[in-house]
Order: C-alpha cells, then structure tokens, then sequence
C-alpha cells in the first residue's frame, strides 16, 4: 500500500514531451554535417591532403579552423543525439540505461572541447 | 529494412572514428613527432582496415541520411522507391568509396 495519491504516481511518467524537438535537432545538424563533412572530405582530405605541414598551414587559415570548429562540434552533438537513441532503445536495465547515457553525454562533451582546444592550438601556432 | 540498421550500425561506428578523430588532431598540435606516429599507427593494416570501414560507414551514413531527409519529407515511400534507393544507396556507396580510396592513395 502506498500512500501516493493516483495523480501523484502518473505525473512525470507521461510523455517525454520533447521528442519532436530531439527528432528535429538530429535533422538540422545532419544537414549541416551534410555540408561539412563534404567540404572535409574534398577540402582537407583530398585537395589539401594529410601531411603534417599541410594540415598545420589548413588549420592555420582562420574560416578552415573555424568551420573544422563547427564541424567538430556538430559531429559531437549528432553522435551523442544518436547513440541516446540507441543506448534507450537497446539498453533496458534502467540503472545501466542511466549509466550509459551519463556517460555518453560525458565522453561527448570531453571529445568535443579537445577537438575544439587542439584547432585553437594548432590555428594559433602554439 | 536492412539498411535501417546499418544505418545506426555505421552511426555507433563513426562515434567510436570520432576519438580517433580528435587523437589526430591531438596529434597535430603537440608536434610532427606524435604526428608521424598517428600516421604511422593509421598505415597498420588494422589502422587501414579501420580507416577504410570509417570512409565505408562516411559515406553510407551520409547518403542513406539523405535518404531518410527525403522521407521525412514525406516523399519516396512506394515499395518499389524504397527499394530503387536502397540498391542505389549500396552501389554508390561501394563506388565512391572505392574512388576515394583510388584518389587519396
């Protein structure tokens, strides 16, 4: 016997009421990633290839370590939209569920400011 | 059907390439010395196998996201333009990721 009141026991355990806006902010930073990964690939990748003195003078041009900044950071914050899907939908022992996404947010914020830290480094010739 | 869950499969894969990622970067700041090593570490058959399988779900990801965008407009749900995309999906993936390949190396 509890003596939670029938409201009491319900509320919080509805919707999430923010699907719409997780489904839509994987959308627009796909498309952004859409824009950018394309422009890594033939940019960096290819036109600029991946020798260490030719990656230093890319990053070193200020709209190149920006946009690899944004890039970055996209690529952080989709990664972590997708793999919260997955963990909540594969993972459902609810203690590792929480875990799990804890840690998933953690690791993404950790990758996603040393990429951003070490583009500064190498755009301010430090 | 298949490429639903290839397409969360190459996703899990790219968020693990995304450390690597940063360790390159990592690498470029601290110095060549640690670069050479990365490059090094990555011309390892398993570091090629890795970069290949990366370039692989890049570029699938990529293209069956446009996929999914173009659903989520609403349009390309008959059967048979589902399965028209899907075999384009797989053979454009296969052909520009083999033409990256044959340019970068």
């Amino acid at each position: 016997m509890s003596l939670r009141t029938p409201l009491g026991r319900v509320l919080g355990l509805g919707t999430a009421k923010d699907g719409t806006e997780h489904w839509w902010a994987q959308r627009v930073s796909s498309v952004a990633l859409l824009l950018l990964g394309l422009w890594f690939i033939f940019a960096l990748v290819i036109r600029n290839g991946l020798v260490y003195t030719d990656v230093l003078a890319f990053i070193a041009q200020p709209l190149n370590a920006v946009l690899l900044c944004v890039l970055c950071l996209t690529l952080g914050y989709h990664s972590y939209l997708g793999v919260q899907v997955v963990i909540e939908d594969y993972v459902h022992a609810r203690a590792v569920k929480i875990v799990a996404l804890l840690l998933s947010r953690f690791a993404h914020v950790l990758v996603a400011i040393t990429a951003v830290y070490a583009i500064l480094m190498i755009g301010s010739g430090a | 059907m298949t490429l639903s869950i290839l397409h969360r499969v190459t996703g899990v894969a790219m968020s693990m390439g995304l450390i690597v990622l940063v360790v390159w970067l990592v690498a470029a700041a601290a110095g060549s010395a640690e670069y050479e090593r990365f490059v090094e570490l990555m011309a390892s058959p398993l570091g090629r196998l890795l970069l290949i399988g990366w370039s692989f779900a890049f570029f699938f990801h990529l293209m069956n996201g446009v996929r999914h965008l173009v659903w989520d407009s609403g349009r390309g749900f008959e059967v048979r333009h589902v399965i028209a995309s899907a075999y384009f999906v797989i053979v454009a993936t296969v052909l520009v990721t083999g033409s990256f390949w044959q340019i970068v190396s």
